[in-house]
This record gives structure tokens, sequence and C-alpha cells, in this order.
């Protein structure tokens, strides 16, 4: 935990804290993608290259691109004139948000002293990921795909559906 | 005599290394390396501009630039001097911030992706498991950047450009990593250095390449058509269309800005014809094995010149595709292809040596791809031209 693990969390919190703060949802949007980029960092920083770089192409280079098409489709893309950023609600918000996290802080701290002490750094190499998922994991992973397909197949279908109904 | 000349860079990196402190050599390399990779490539984004004014312009039946120098070739000198000194306007209405940080964004991403091609033996700035994981993740933050610029200038010229052009950049993203990932397949490493070491053996003189082979073949047209779309070259320059969009996102930029957006397209031009060049053209290996003496770095640059060339010489053929032509092509053409060139390589790989695999897959591909394109061409009714959306 050196300085440039300290420098990329700030980076990342600040991101996160911008993209909750800023009022105009765009600048929302592209604070988010610099939040997303620093999670990629801190990934890289633990060795773990696969889950760092698939983190930037998939959350930076389409999910953020999604967030942004789906704000400009909606109009939601010009700044509110007065107002802040807070609902009435924002109370309940931040207990519910706290009772979440403590849960989550809670259930990684109870695991930690289950899991096999390891003393040596393990680095899981592209390779062996890659391995894995196509022998001892293959099953799960063809789930999945079946999974992503029908669900491209459904927005598809939206789609059509849509433009049937115009044409008549 | 010529071992030393292959390896002229490194031998000058270490000489220059050398005269530091121990502690400081290898960080002192990387900042050799990356100052070698920010002269080198925007050096051939002058000569590149330079060849596609001419080319254009001989296509076109005119000169091309003339003026400045020699047969105009201090050109780029006299454009760079121009952009430099032209007066930066930001529109009033524009978001100053993100209107700023979108070209910078766009031209470090684009270095960043040279920072895993080995453009020579030995010659690589980063070489890592996953460098085509990572030059795929940094080409699709660009996306970011363009969005940025199109939605930061306030104008909906540049609005239009930039949804355009992020709709189609997405679109041609899946087609291009599905074209490579054969590669990925046959060599069983993401690592582009082992990539291009696998294809540098030879037989009878003639060399591995990939695109020596049926999948290779058809791997690399697709890969070209998507890397054309994807650096939104002609035919595929509908995000800046000037007859429909003025200058597509970057209409509202000028100046230096303007010129930021120009070097960061040339970047990704060159770099995505460095990697199709490492992927599918045998990257910095000879195309003989009697050439194997003249030194690596010429045949990779060489190459990737040979593809800037190739894209001029496109632009100056085709006409641009329609929006819906543009869709429709990746979608129902392009990535049907790349699906079956990834079944056709895996027949390859388990159908072991011999003729016979090379029959079985050439004509799979050939008769899809023709029995595709025939019932293609007929759904679209050609005839005499009639206009849809203009009388």
């Amino acid at each position: 935990m050196g300085f440039p693990f300290w420098l990329i969390a700030a980076l990342t919190v600040a991101g996160g804290m911008a993209a909750v703060l800023l009022r105009n949802l765009v600048h929302c949007a592209l604070a988010l993608t610099i939040a997303f980029a620093g999670l990629a960092l801190l990934f890289l920083q633990l060795d773990a290259q696969f889950a760092g770089f698939v983190q930037i192409l998939v959350y930076v280079g389409a999910v953020a691109i999604l967030v942004v098409f789906a704000i400009l489709l909606t109009r939601g893309s010009e700044t509110p004139k007065d107002g802040g950023v807070f609902s009435k609600t924002w109370g309940a918000g931040l207990v519910i948000a706290a009772a979440i996290f403590a849960v989550l802080a809670w259930a990684v701290l109870e695991s930690r002293p289950g899991l096999p002490h390891e003393t040596g750094t393990h680095n899981a190499s592209v390779q062996e990921i890659g391995t894995a998922l196509m022998g001892r994991y293959v099953l799960p992973l063809e789930i999945v795909a079946l999974l992503l397909t029908a669900a491209l197949i459904g927005a598809v279908i939206v789609a059509l559906h849509e433009k049937k109904e115009e044409a008549r | 005599m010529l071992q030393q000349a292959d390896q002229i860079f490194i031998l000058l990196r270490n000489w220059i290394v050398g005269f530091l402190p121990a502690g400081w050599q290898t960080a002192a390399g990387v900042v050799l390396g990356v100052i070698g990779i920010v002269v080198v490539f925007p050096s051939l984004f002058a000569i590149a501009v330079l060849m596609e004014r001419k080319g254009l312009g001989r296509m076109q039946n005119r000169l091309g630039p003339n003026r400045v120098g020699p047969f105009g070739v201090l050109q780029p000198i006299a454009d760079a001097i121009k952009s430099l000194t032209k007066e930066d306007i930001v529109p009033l209405n524009a978001d100053a911030v993100v209107h700023f940080l979108a070209p910078v964004y766009l031209v470090v991403v684009a270095f960043m992706g040279f920072a895993v091609l080995p453009v020579g033996r030995n010659m690589v700035l980063v070489d890592m498991d996953a460098s085509l994981l990572f030059y795929f993740a940094m080409g699709a933050s660009t996306e970011v950047s363009i969005f940025m610029a199109g939605w930061s200038s306030r104008n909906k010229y540049s609005l239009l450009g930039a949804m355009r052009a992020v709709a189609q950049m997405i679109s041609y993203e899946v087609p291009l990593l599905m074209s490579s990932i054969v590669i990925v397949m046959m060599t069983g490493s993401l690592s582009l250095v082992k990539i291009v070491e696998a294809q540098n053996q030879y037989t009878w003189g003639l060399p591995h390449w990939y695109i020596f082979t049926p999948w290779g073949l058809a791997g690399f047209v697709m890969y070209a058509i998507s890397a054309t779309a994807e650096t939104n070259r002609s035919p595929f320059d509908l995000p800046e269309g000037e007859s429909e969009l003025v200058a597509g996102y970057f209409t509202e930029y000028s100046g230096f800005k303007f010129a930021l957006f120009f070097l960061g397209e040339y970047l990704g031009m060159l770099s995505i014809s460095g990697l199709g060049t490492t992927l599918f053209l045998g990257g910095w290996s000879a195309p003989l094995a009697a050439l194997n003496w003249v030194p690596s770095w010429i045949w990779f640059f060489s190459k990737v010149m040979l593809s800037i060339v190739v894209l001029i010489w496109v632009r100056g053929t085709l006409p641009r595709l329609r929006q819906d032509q543009l869709m429709n092509f990746a979608w129902k053409f392009v990535i049907p292809m790349t699906l079956l060139n990834l079944f056709v390589a895996a027949l390859w790989r388990f159908m072991g040596d011999g003729w016979l695999r090379w029959v079985v897959c050439s004509s799979i591909l050939i008769s899809v791809y023709v029995v595709a394109g025939r019932t293609g061409m007929q759904r679209e009714h050609f005839g005499p031209r009639s206009y849809r959306y203009a009388e």
C-alpha cells in the first residue's frame, strides 16, 4: 500500500463522488468513467492484468458509452435550473447505503480467517485464466454465453416489435 | 555488422543508459523508449499526411501541395506552424473543460496502443502476456473522447457526428476483435511478441505468415474492413461526412486542438495498421528467408506504410456508405463471416497436417462467401438508378 495506491484510490473516490455530486448528468457519466478507470488501475496494481484490461474494455469502452447514450436519448442532458443534487429522502438513502456497506464489510472481514493463509505471491496469469475458463469452468461459461445470447435476441425482438407498429 | 544494424536502436538505448547510475537505468530505458515512440510515429504521421494529399491529388487529377519546398515535401511543417499559430476558438456555449480535455485524451490513448506493438526484433516497449487485450482496451477508450468532443461543442452537427462515430465504432469493434481472436486461437497466446515469433518461420524460403492460410486471409479481409471503419476512414467516414455534417464531431475545433484530433486520427490509423501487420503480415519478419539480413524494423515500418497507402487508395476509390448500409454490413455480413472463420480455424487446428485441411477450409469459406454475397445482392434488387431521398 504505497503512494501509488493512495493516488489511485483518491482518483477513484473523487470520480465516484463527482458522479454523485455533479449536477449535469453527462458530467456525472464522464466522472463515473474516471472511477471505472481508477478501479482498472487498482486491479493492475494488484497484478491482475486480465481483470484490469477487461475492466477498461468493458466499462470504459462500452458501459460508459451505453450510459451516455441512454442519457442523451432520454433528453436528460440539460442541467436542471434550480435545486441541488440531493433528493428529499436523501437521509433514508444514506442509511440504506451505510447499512449495505456495513453488511458487505462485515462479510468480507468475517470471511478472512476462513481463507487459506497464502504467504507467497500467486500471480494468476492470463494464460492460466484462459485455461481454467476453457477447461474446468467451461460449463458455467457456456451458460453465461447462452444467457447473453438470449438477452441479445430479446433486445432485437423488442426493437423489431416497435418498428412493425410504426409501419402500420 | 548486420546484426548490429538490426539491433541499432537497442544498442543506442543501452549506450545512453550506460552513462547513468545503476539505480536509474531501468527507468531511463523506459523513458527513452517512450521518447522513441513519441518522435517516430508523429513523423510517420507527417509523411502519411503528405502521401495522402499528394496521392489523393493525383487520383483526382490535380497536383496536390507543391509550393512549400521541392515538390511540396515541406508542406507538413507549414501545416504544423499554421495550426500552432491559429486562434483557438471555443464556442460561447461550449462546455470548456470537456471541450479542452477531449483532444488531449484522444492523443494520449492513441499513443498508449503503440506501447505493446513489437516494431522490430526485441523492440517492444512493454512485453506482457495480455498485450493484445491491452491494445483493444486502449482502442475502446477512444470512443469516450469522441463523445466528449461532440457533446461539449453544443453543436448539432458535432453531436450527430459523435453519435454516428460511437455507434459505428461499437458495431465494428465486434468484428475487429473476432477476426483477431482467430490468431490468438492458433498461436495460443495473447502476447504480440509471441504471435510474431510464431510467424517468423520459413518453409522453402517462404514465411509462415497467417495471411497465407485460408482462415488467416479471411480474417485479414474482415480485419481490414473493420479497421477502416474503426478509424472512421472513407468509405466509412460518415461521422465526419463533410457534405452532411460539416466536419462531424470536431466541427467546433480550431487551431492546435484541431491538429490534435488530426494527429489522433492518423495515430489510430498507424497503430491499427501496425496491429494488422503484427497479427496477419508477420510483424517484423522478412517476406522471404533470403531477405532476413535486412533490419527487422525496416520490414515493420514498410508494411505499416504500405497499409497506409492501401487506405489512401481505398479512400480515393470508394464512395461513402449510407448509415443503414453501414450497420447492415457490419451485423449481417462481417460478424457472421468472422463467426464462420472462428469455426474454420478450429477445424483447421483439429484436422492435423496435410493438404486436406487446405481444401476443406478454403472451400467452406469460399462457398459461404459466394452464397452470402449472391443472396445479399439478389435481395437488394439492383436495377436502374433511383433516388430515394432526393427528387
